[in-house]
């Protein structure tokens, strides 16, 4: 029954991120991007990680998502973006894709993804207040360097888009 | 569980960095336009602070320090690599001071975004879990995204920075799908808990190979190894000339730190798995990189192949896998260092004019007008080239030392032969510095700062060439050989 699930969600998920893509209009591709991510979460509750999803939808699908249609239809790039954005040489990239795939899937499959160690986390439902208790603990130190991280991008956000006086 | 006061200290030089720039971003708003400079100077300041915190930690020999819980590892190749790093900064700022004024994007948050990247760095050093380890990667990386395009209205500089976004945030997400294999099939982050976990395993799953190129294809583009090079010679030629400078030492050096981690150490046990895929980057590095350098035009595309290149001989050192192949890595990446921006310092100078000194051919004839500049030039590429006695002469001699002692000779062949083809395009410059009649009026930029990084790289190129023992030494202690 999970693995229908799995399955199911797995396909949405590929389909609409082939579907972000291969669109031409970049509101239509937002959305399908949405749906994308939407599906993750739905592979994240299936992995007993009921959190993540949450987090998942807020920020990627409520968040983010909004942010991203806002800037098309402010800056109404469809024009733009509707001449060729495919370069001279997508043949080529067309070529290797599906090989690096085939290959993956192969090694995947012949060889297994046999474990090398046990200690892999079990199937068990992650509360919030152990992730909590991680994330200040363990792993402190990660945190606050992602929180420096954000800083830094608003920074330099910040630098390359406000208006300065620039002598050509 | 709990954190301490010896953790605190553990990232102290961090912390100092990180906290500084804090305080600076502030004190850029009372700072009036004219006297950005005053930042630069407070950044030279910082990074001396936390040089002393770096250094205390080592006299006090309580190293390796580990701390947050196995997220940090001081060690003494950790100090080493800092070290690098600090003066990779600090001659950067020194180049920048006049530059930013003359191209008119004199921002104090120039700065700042340096030391941001040198916190990242710093940070990757002294990591000892994958999860940090990417984090100060990408701390490392977005300062010099936008620091590439700080040019906002050059059209040449957006074209390049956002090829380097793009393609370093996917590059980015290839890397974190490698790291999360290696979690899914080891079941941990921890440098020491992966090479525990594959030591005791009796079969090494194919899985395991598929994550080991995404780590290669990750880590490989951070160094600009061929074939994940393709945005170097665009991101070096559209970014400001101190900050190509900076891309192409102190970036470099920091993803070289992660291979030393990642790969000498966590995959210790699966040699045989790398070594091949790294030996295939290494000789593709050499060859495009050298090759591709002979058909530029532009002197900042020149030296983005040649530090590919360059990238190539350091990963000589990685695919010996011994303590001596790290530690001549250690010794060729600061040597460099050195020679990098010594002669980014005598581009900066060239850099006077709109496109002056960005061709080769505005070097025609500078010896017949400025014989000093030129000898410093001539140097400095003799160094790139590995000519003795210069220092890059040494860097070379010792990476080929450790691939022979380890049995590799075909491939130290290989890398003189690349090294003689090499010496091709840096002779070219020279061979137009020397033989020609100057075609045209030559102004320099010249202020002190700029003149102090070159006669600090000078200084240190020869006197590395000459008496490389003591540096030497320092790296192998560092590696524990000594």
């Amino acid at each position: 029954m999970e693995q229908i699930f799995f399955i199911g969600f797995a396909v949405l998920a590929i389909v609409s991120a082939l579907a972000v893509v291969s669109l031409r209009n970049p509101v239509h591709s937002a959305l399908c991007l949405m749906v994308c991510l939407f599906q993750v979460a739905c592979i994240f509750v299936l992995l007993r990680s009921p959190f993540l999803a949450v987090v998942q939808i807020f920020i990627y699908v409520g968040a983010v998502m909004v942010l991203f249609l806002f800037v098309v239809m402010i800056l109404d790039i469809r024009k733009v973006m509707l001449g060729s954005l495919v370069g001279k040489r997508s043949g080529f990239v067309y070529a290797i894709m599906p090989l690096v795939t085939l290959e993956f899937l192969l090694v995947i499959f012949k060889g297994g993804l046999g474990k090398v160690a046990s200690n892999i986390p079990s199937g068990e439902e992650v509360k919030v207040a152990v992730i909590g208790k991680e994330l200040f603990t363990k792993y402190l130190f990660p945190f606050e360097v992602v929180s420096i991280l954000l800083l830094v991008a608003m920074v330099g956000a910040i630098v390359l888009a406000k208006d300065r006086d620039e002598g050509a | 569980m709990m954190i301490g006061i010896n953790d605190i200290l553990a990232i102290l030089p961090e912390l100092i960095v990180a906290g500084s720039v804090c305080v600076l971003l502030l004190v850029d708003f009372l700072i009036g336009k004219e006297n950005k400079a005053l930042m630069g100077y407070l950044s030279l300041a910082v990074i001396f602070a936390a040089a002393i915190a770096t250094w205390s930690m080592t006299r006090s020999g309580s190293l390796p320090v580990d701390a947050f819980n196995g997220m940090i590892s001081v060690d003494k190749i950790a100090v080493f690599f800092k070290v690098i790093f600090f003066i990779a900064t600090a001659l950067t700022i020194m180049l920048s001071l006049s530059y930013i004024k003359d191209k008119n994007i004199n921002l104090g948050e120039y700065y700042a975004l340096l030391l941001f990247s040198l916190t990242g760095m710093m940070i990757t050093a002294s990591s000892s879990d994958l999860l940090s380890i990417y984090l100060g990667i990408e701390l490392m990386s977005l300062p010099i995204y936008a620091l590439v395009g700080f040019r906002v209205r050059d059209g040449r500089a957006n074209e390049g920075a956002m090829k380097y976004v793009i393609l370093g945030a996917f590059s980015s997400a290839v890397m974190l799908f490698g790291i999360s294999f290696i979690y899914g099939l080891t079941g941990t982050t921890e440098i020491s808990g992966i090479a525990e976990a594959l030591r005791s395993a009796d079969a090494q799953p194919a899985a395991l190979g598929i994550a080991i190129v995404m780590l290669v294809a990750g880590f490989g583009f951070k160094i600009a190894g061929v074939p994940f090079h393709m945005w170097a010679p665009d991101a070096y030629e559209a970014a400001p000339t101190p900050i190509t400078a900076f891309m192409s030492v102190a970036a470099k050096t920091a993803a070289f730190v992660v291979f030393v981690r990642v790969f000498v150490d966590g995959f210790a046990p699966i040699v045989e798995q790398w070594q091949l895929i790294l030996t295939v980057l290494a000789i593709l590095s050499m060859l495009v990189g050298n090759t591709v350098a002979i058909a530029q035009t532009n002197i900042k595309r020149m030296l983005a192949y040649s530090s590919i290149g360059h990238g190539g001989y350091a990963l000589l050192g990685i695919i010996a896998a011994t303590p001596e192949g790290t530690s001549s890595v250690m010794f060729y990446l600061l040597v460099y260092a050195f020679m990098n921006l010594g002669i980014f310092g005598v581009i900066v100078m060239m850099n006077r004019d709109k496109s002056g000194g960005e061709l080769i051919t505005d070097y025609t004839g500078l010896a017949k007008k400025n014989g000093a500049l030129a000898l410093v030039m001539l140097i400095f590429l003799f160094s790139l080239a590995g000519i003795p006695p210069t220092a890059g002469f040494m860097g070379k001699f010792y990476v080929f030392m450790a691939l022979i002692n380890e049995g590799m000779v075909w491939l130290a062949v290989v890398a003189v032969i690349f090294s003689a083809v090499a010496a091709y395009f840096y002779i070219r410059v020279i061979m137009l510095m020397y033989m020609k009649e100057p075609e045209r009026e030559f102004s320099y930029a010249r202020p002190l700062s700029v003149l102090i990084v070159i006669t600090i790289s000078l200084i240190a190129v020869i006197l590395l060439g000459v008496l490389p023992d003591r540096i030497i030494e320092l790296a192998e202690k560092a590696v524990g050989i000594l």
